[in-house]
């Protein structure tokens, strides 16, 4: 099939503000995006610039804008997208150059969350600490998170304050307060309830729409505010 | 001021869904609230400054302008309030309500009881422009 693709470049050598470029290729119906998008840096203008590293949905690398939502390029195929495809950089974060965003505010809020176990007391039998089916299904959800940021990207009160922790880090912090094993939960439910935190959340279930490991985030977030109110 | 105009274009452009779109509404209601909070504490401190004044001021309301403005905002008063209580589900009760079908189901039961509000209600507002006056017990039949 025949398709457009209309990809917001960006060049900060030449270039004062993104502008809108088209491409006409030829893809099979199940070609990711990423396939479409790699034909054109191949074939057509090598210049085009985004990240990818695994292709299949794993390393969280090539979020974008497409057809007006956050996805991987690498987990939508062309049959699902129309014959006109609109492509843009995830929103929120400083563009860097074409689909490439700087992603240390991101980061930076994930590493303030302490995204690690914390657990000052050895552990039983010097060895392990044990934990029941029960207990590690309480997080399984936010385990899944492969630090993509179509969710941050994709939240209403991120665009509106970047100092909003985002949704991402509040998956973290899911992760580890209804751990078992972890014994920081009072120090990350203090990060949680700054006015950076959790409250800034509108329910917008933006996020839930974009995470392509379909992590059940606007819950996890609901949780901890939960968590937060009893203590 | 540059990056609050720059959220608003983001959040209109982003290809959301109903959660999307129901926080915008729940944001434009707000704002025409607010809006409206300040007209009226205007037209109630005109009423100690002079009657005329006052009179005046109403006049601006029964304007077509107005009625569409009051109209918007009678959308937005009734929508932010049921909009409001499916938050508070949400918030309160996740593991129930934070889920993409709950979630679907609860937004057309906000849009359903926000028309079934707004409809009557517009309709008596309206009236008066083609110079009938309606009241509730009009439309209910009696
Ligand atoms: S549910 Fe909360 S965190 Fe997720 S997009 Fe909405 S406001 Fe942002
Ligand atoms: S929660 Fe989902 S959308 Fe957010 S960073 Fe993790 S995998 Fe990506
Ligand atoms: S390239 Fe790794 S997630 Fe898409």
């Amino acid at each position: 099939m025949r398709v457009t693709l209309k990809l917001k470049r960006f060049n900060p050598e030449v270039d004062e503000k993104q502008h809108w470029e088209e491409y006409q290729i030829d893809v099979e119906p199940n070609d990711q995006l990423l396939d479409a998008l790699n034909k054109v840096k191949w074939f057509h203008d090598g210049t085009l610039t985004y990240r990818r590293s695994c292709a299949h949905g794993v390393c969280g690398s090539d979020a974008m804008v497409i057809n007006g939502r956050n996805r991987l390029a690498c987990k939508v195929l062309m049959k699902d997208l129309g014959n006109k495809v609109t492509v843009e950089p995830i929103r929120g974060l400083p563009v860097v150059k074409d689909m490439v965003v700087d992603m240390e505010p991101f980061f930076a809020k994930f590493r303030a969350m302490k995204p690690f176990l914390i657990n000052n007391t050895p552990a039983p039998d010097g060895r392990e600490r044990h934990q029941t089916v029960e207990d590690r299904e309480r997080f399984d959800d936010t385990t899944k998170c492969i630090l993509c940021a179509c969710c941050t990207t994709s939240c209403p009160s991120f665009w509106a304050n970047g100092e909003y922790i985002g949704p991402a880090s509040i998956v973290q912090i899911h992760r580890f307060i209804f751990d078992t094993r972890d014994e920081a939960t009072k120090e990350r439910l203090e990060i949680a309830n700054d006015a950076m935190g959790v409250w800034r959340c509108r329910t917008v279930f933006n996020c839930v729409e974009a995470c392509p490991r379909e992590i059940n985030i606007t819950k996890a977030i609901g949780e901890v505010k939960k968590a937060i109110l009893e203590g | 001021m540059a990056s609050i105009v720059a959220s608003i274009w983001q959040g209109i452009t982003y290809r959301g869904k109903d959660g999307h779109y129901a926080w915008l509404l729940h944001r434009l209601g707000g704002l025409g609230i607010v809006l409206f909070l300040f007209l009226h504490i205007l037209d109630i401190f005109l009423v100690g400054v002079s009657k005329e004044l006052f009179e005046t001021f109403l006049f601006i309301y029964h304007s077509a302008p107005a009625k569409v403005f009051v109209m918007g905002l009678l959308f937005g008063v009734f929508f932010h309030a049921f909009n409001g209580v499916r938050i508070i589900l949400v918030d309160f009760w996740p593991e129930k309500f934070s889920n993409l079908k709950m979630q679907r189901l609860l937004f057309r039961l906000v849009v359903l009881v926000t028309l079934l509000f707004f409809i009557p209600t517009a309709i008596i507002t309206v009236a008066p422009i083609f110079g009938t006056h309606l009241s509730l017990s009009h439309l209910l039949g009696g």
